[in-house]
């Protein structure tokens, strides 16, 4: 692989803000392309999983045989993000969730789904990410989850109400909240340069 | 960390058309029981809308179509985890008041219950929820907009089976769109005159050649087939009303209606999603309606 090449990042287009999260990896000076089949799966090198409905998206990933692909690609190293829905599936363990529901996992977290509420309690606030900035991030938070209870190897990267909002384990990075939403492409970044950047070095 | 706790801001027009964003892609469904809504949920919609008699019943029985029980849309809001909707009467801000008070995750004010107000729709800037409005045009859209609501949804007509008409709505909205775009700086003073919408908005859309909040599609949308096309129309997503539960076999006519929205560019995915359903709803066309019954006129 040559190291110039533009990295292509995969955008999983089930359901949910495909656009937006395609637009700030845009911004961030990468090729997002939308993954809704096997192949196209096949053909990137990271994935976002955007924000929408987890159980839509885990019902549609299921119905299309990605549920397992997904899943050794993260076992085997693709570095991947998920914001909202996309956190809760990647997290190894759900709360309150459909009877059944399925994820991808990869991430030893308990997540609980609409952890702050429904949506008349959905909020934006200025909060901490520690990604090395003293500048505070502008976090949106719809019918959010919140991470419950983290494994091993997991680092939080910003918590509100000593709740983590967002986690890392090396190539995976999670946030309940929307950054896809604020045109502040900080958390975008941080992804492609200081997660997918460095885990896909590391593989070659 | 958390050393300072800043503030949260709820109800801000960001959370309100965000919530929105996330539905995009995917099915709303009308759902008048417990039962309905867990079959809508396991069948992937993103949300349902919880209301007494879906469209198709209103329409056969008549009679003023008013808010549901508050108990029935709780009952349905502890059997689901997606989001539970809810639809008040065009004006009735009591109505709203209620259903905000009963925590909905979004407000339709529905032209498909009998209008509250015949003049004025609800301020919508004073709730915390989020509303859904419908509209014919893009004038429409834009003073639902200026009211505050956070998303569209271009009307068609409800409980007919009979997608012509949110066909014709969608293409009036995304035509008046770009031809919007075409228009010189100076000409858009006019236009928002005629539009009846206010010039900052009608402005905002021909810089961005889109509106500023999610628009998804509604009324008569029966098969995977009608889904579909309204996707390939540019609708973000799609309510479906009387169409399921009013169908054969609504658990299977539902995942269909999901798939054939995800995989709407698809022929070959929505084949496969239409096959063996079943009866659809039997359907009325709309132009055997009479003038007075057809409730997308319904909205001002």
């Amino acid at each position: 692989m040559v190291i110039t090449a533009v990295m292509k990042v995969g955008v999983l287009a089930l359901q949910g803000d495909v656009r937006e999260h395609i637009s700030a990896l845009i911004a961030c000076g990468v090729n997002p392309i939308p993954v809704r089949r096997r192949q196209e799966l096949d053909a990137v090198e990271a994935l976002v999983i955007p924000g929408g409905e987890s159980t839509t998206i885990a019902h549609l990933a299921e119905l299309f045989d990605l549920i397992v692909p997904i899943r050794s690609r993260i076992a085997r190293g693709m570095p991947v993000y998920g914001s909202c829905a996309g956190m809760i599936l990647l997290a190894q363990n759900i709360l309150d969730a459909k009877a059944g529901q399925k994820s991808f996992g990869g991430l030893d977290i308990t997540v609980r789904r609409n952890a702050f509420g429904r949506q008349v309690d959905s909020f934006e606030s200025d909060i901490s990410f520690a990604d090395g900035s003293k500048e505070l991030v502008r976090a949106v938070f719809i019918r959010a989850p919140w991470v419950e209870k983290i494994g091993q190897g997991i680092e939080v990267l910003a918590e509100i109400d000593a709740h983590p909002v967002a986690v890392r384990s090396k190539s995976i990075l999670a946030t309940s909240f929307h950054p896809e939403l604020t045109g502040d492409h900080r958390i975008h970044s941080y992804f492609i340069e200081e997660v997918a950047r460095t885990a896909l070095q590391e593989v070659q | 960390m958390g050393e300072i706790v800043m503030s949260q801001e709820k109800g801000t027009g960001r959370v309100k058309r965000g919530m929105a964003e996330m539905l995009k892609g995917g099915v709303i469904m009308d759902v008048v029981n417990v039962e309905q809504a867990k079959i809508a949920e396991d069948a992937g919609a993103v949300a349902v809308m919880a209301l007494e008699r879906v469209p198709a019943d209103i329409r056969a029985q008549g009679g003023v179509a008013r808010m549901s029980d508050p108990d029935m849309i709780q009952m349905i809001q502890a059997a689901v985890s997606i989001p539970v909707m809810a639809k008040a009467r065009i004006g009735h801000f009591v109505e709203a008041q209620i259903l905000q008070s009963l925590n909905v995750d979004y407000i339709d004010e529905s032209e498909v219950l009998t209008p509250a107000d015949y003049k004025n729709h609800i301020d919508k800037w004073g709730f915390t929820v989020p509303f859904v409005c419908g509209a014919t045009n893009l004038g429409e859209a834009l003073r639902r907009i200026n009211e505050g609501a956070a998303m569209i949804r271009s009307k068609g007509e409800a409980g007919t089976g009979d997608v012509s008409n949110a066909m014709q709505h969608m293409r009036q909205i995304n035509g008046e769109i770009r031809r919007l775009s075409s228009l010189r700086e100076d000409e858009l003073y006019v236009e928002a005159k005629e539009m009846q919408a206010p010039y900052e908005l009608v402005r905002e859309v021909a810089e961005k050649g889109k509106l500023p909040v999610v628009l998804f599609t509604a009324g008569g949308i029966a098969t995977p087939a009608d889904a579909a096309l309204m996707m390939s129309m540019g609708a973000d997503g799609v309510f479906i009303g009387s169409g399921i539960f009013k169908s054969g076999n609504p658990a299977q006519r539902a995942a269909a209606c999901v798939r054939a929205t995800t995989f709407w560019d698809d022929p070959k995915v929505i084949a496969d999603a239409s096959r063996g359903l079943g009866e659809a709803m039997v359907g009325i066309n709309v132009a055997d309606l009479p003038a007075p019954h057809r409730l997308a006129e319904r909205g001002w």
